[in-house]
């Protein structure tokens, strides 16, 4: 591990057209705002991770990071280089392919249905790297020993595969051209807890011998926890808070974190009953009040300010940021 | 049976011994006949629950925690064969009712909230008057009457501006919003018993807690008795008052929430325990669960069918019959439990 950063993302953003176009309409095309602003760095060994509810753009900011999505501003570096610009069309073709890797939420539709498991491993090793013969046999063979898919099962097609299996492929195909960023969007969220420990340690053998940073997706705080070493929370495409893992679940700065955190039911714990309950449901992410904190009409301890001015982003001690007009500080917390 | 003695049964039960249980599932067994054999999807399955309880039934997928709930509804699909055992509604034998006995009692005594909110509700017609539907079915309102009850029913369950998403179609609503009218719906005549198959899978967290608290909340309030399945042993820990978890078509053990997590018995349930991520846990202190579930067309089942998994398993634990030892509350489907 060095000290330059392996990831390097700055302001970027992404806005969806939506409606609007054809003969018939009378209206400009709305824009939906799915990721806003986001600024992090990430190093290599280092796992950072996306919480946020569905609609947060979570999946939107993985897509984009994982080069599959163009963004609409910002920039993208790895290793010091701007990737942001290269259309995601063509990124397939850049060398840089082969260094970011995706692992998709749902293993049984990310895998070809025709493909036996070596072929899903082999074709990123064909493609990025150029491997052929008894090279690209050994290679696959060896990356699938290494996730725990024994060799007899690689003739299998997905659906001879169990649950766990199609996982491990799915993780496979994304390790086998040794990426320096992985991409994991909810992983293990289709797995039964029995399974799931398998992959996370799985997971968190691979990164110690490949020294590959992670960007592990889930809304899954209790999974989260065990893996990422920071976390961002997104609200409404924005990350409202980032910090270490540790200190954000313990000491939540803002409000939306703490509910968040507070909704997470804990294995043998009874409900405690002063829980923060968040009302409604979250704006429209389609052209959204540019001077409103996107928070605001949910967030318990909201004020008049905050439907009028973007909230500022505090550093808080400890590499923390919030971005909240009214940052739940020690103070604060106690006496909220 | 006819319609007047279904309504009168459950409240005379209820009433006389509150110790009655609302819903008796005894020594139940399910089979599904498929092409490449017969899947002994139930073996022996007993549950009890009573007004104003919540019971949860855990288990990993393929335990047979839907099939016991589909039973109970008798929803099963025509391949299953229910091939032994009781079910006991409100002291109504449910396997010798007829469709039509049936048909009067689910809406109305008997109600399910299904996993897919969207997928459960039908999405071309108005979620108002899909709710309104079941009020003219059974609950003796009058067409004119129905469409305001059914606005009162969307705002109970937290629907801002009810009138108007009365008339919004299923597409048009939250996947929150939908398993909101999912619950409206079930809740339309104030049953007896709720089932709830993974209500909360799919939604977010935030929202998760927000629908639980809200189904909870209304089951208490109307005593109602409350079947929670799900895979998340933290909802059930949250919310019910105890537990009956199930491996492979069997229900391995029952007990009160707090005992269950403070002295599990059954080596499945200590697995599975072991295997929940938590907080204060690193993932090193988590254990998974080795092998998968038996394969249930086998014809040489063993009595345990966790034996493959566990790792105290001796030679006599394969020997029928599989033990189910009761004490005070708990019971527990193993010879030599923890």
């Amino acid at each position: 591990m060095n000290d330059a950063p392996l990831l390097e993302v700055a302001a970027l953003q992404k806005r969806f057209p939506i409606g609007g176009g054809g003969l018939l309409a009378r209206r400009a095309p709305g824009l939906l705002h799915a990721v806003e602003d986001v600024s992090f760095t990430l190093r290599a060994g280092e796992t950072l991770g996306l919480v946020g509810e569905s609609g947060c753009g979570k999946s939107t900011l993985a897509r984009l990071l994982a080069r599959l999505l163009d963004p609409s501003g910002g920039s993208i570096r790895l290793r010091g280089e701007e990737i942001g610009g290269v259309a995601a069309q063509r990124f397939g073709a850049s060398p840089r392919r082969a260094d970011i890797q995706m692992v998709f939420q749902d293993a049984e539709g990310s895998i070809n249905l025709r493909h036996s498991a070596f072929e899903a491993i082999a074709r990123p090793l064909r493609r990025l790297r150029g491997l052929a013969g008894p090279a690209l046999h050994g290679k696959v063979t060896a990356t699938a020993t290494l996730c725990g898919l024994p060799a007899e099962l690689l003739p299998r097609f997905p659906h001879q595969l169990s649950g766990g299996q199609k996982a491990r492929v799915g993780i496979a195909r994304a390790v086998a051209t040794e990426p320096a960023l992985l991409v994991l969007d909810e992983p293990t969220s289709a797995l039964d807890v029995s399974v799931q420990v398998v992959i996370l340690d799985l997971l968190k053998s691979l990164q110690a011998r490949t020294g590959a940073a992670y960007i592990f997706v889930s809304h899954d705080l209790n999974v989260v926890r065990l893996l990422c070493d920071r976390v961002l929370v997104m609200y409404l495409g924005r990350v409202v808070e980032e910090g270490p893992a540790g200190d954000l679940f313990t000491a939540p700065a803002h409000p939306y974190t703490r509910a968040l955190v507070g909704a997470v039911s804990v294995p043998g714990r009874p409900r405690a009953a002063e829980r923060v309950r968040l009302a409604g449901e979250p704006r429209s992410p389609i052209d959204p009040d540019p001077n409103a904190c996107r928070f605001h009409g949910r967030c318990p301890i909201g004020q008049d300010r905050c439907a009028r001015t973007v909230p500022p982003v505090h550093a808080l001690p400890g590499g923390r940021r919030v971005a909240c007009h009214f940052p739940l500080t020690d103070g604060a917390l106690a006496a909220a | 049976m006819n319609d007047v003695a279904a309504a009168t049964l459950f409240p005379a039960a209820a009433r006389a011994a509150p110790r009655v249980p609302v819903l008796d599932v005894a020594d139940l067994s399910v089979e599904f006949r498929t092409r490449s054999g017969t899947v002994r999807a139930l073996d022996g399955v007993s549950l009890q629950v009573h007004r104003g309880e919540c019971l949860g039934v855990v288990g990993e997928s393929g335990s047979g925690k839907s099939v016991t709930a589909y039973a109970v509804m008798r929803l099963l699909d025509p391949a299953a064969r229910i091939t032994g055992g009781r079910i006991t509604f409100g002291g109504m034998d449910m396997l010798g009712a007829g469709d039509a006995d049936l048909a009067d009692l689910r809406g109305r005594e008997l109600s399910m909230i299904f996993q897919s909110p969207r997928a459960s509700l039908n999405p071309i017609r108005p979620v108002g008057t899909q709710i309104a539907d079941v009020l003219l079915r059974h609950g003796g309102v009058t067409r004119a009457q129905a469409p305001a009850r059914a606005a009162a029913l969307l705002a109970e369950v937290g629907i801002p501006d009810p009138e108007r998403r009365a008339r919004a179609y299923p597409f048009e609503l939250s996947g929150g919003m939908c398993q909101r009218v999912g619950i409206a719906l079930a809740l339309a005549c104030r049953p007896a018993l709720l089932i709830a198959d993974e209500p909360t899978t799919g939604l977010d967290v935030t929202t998760q807690a927000v629908i639980m608290d809200l189904v909870l909340g209304l089951a208490k309030a109307r005593g109602m008795a409350t079947v929670l399945i799900t895979h998340d042993l933290g909802l059930a820990t949250e919310y019910c008052d105890s537990i009956a978890v199930m491996h492979a078509g069997h229900v391995v053990e029952t007990a009160p929430t707090a005992a269950l997590f403070a002295t599990p018995r059954h080596p499945y349930t200590a697995r599975l325990i072991g295997a929940t991520p938590r907080p204060g846990l690193a993932l090193g202190d988590l254990a998974s669960i080795p092998g998968s579930l038996p394969d249930l067309r086998r014809d040489d089942l063993p009595a345990c069918r966790f034996l493959d998994r566990c790792e105290r398993v001796r030679p006599d634990c394969a020997a029928a019959p599989l033990p189910r030892r009761t004490e005070a509350a708990r019971m527990v489907a193993c010879r030599y439990p923890l």
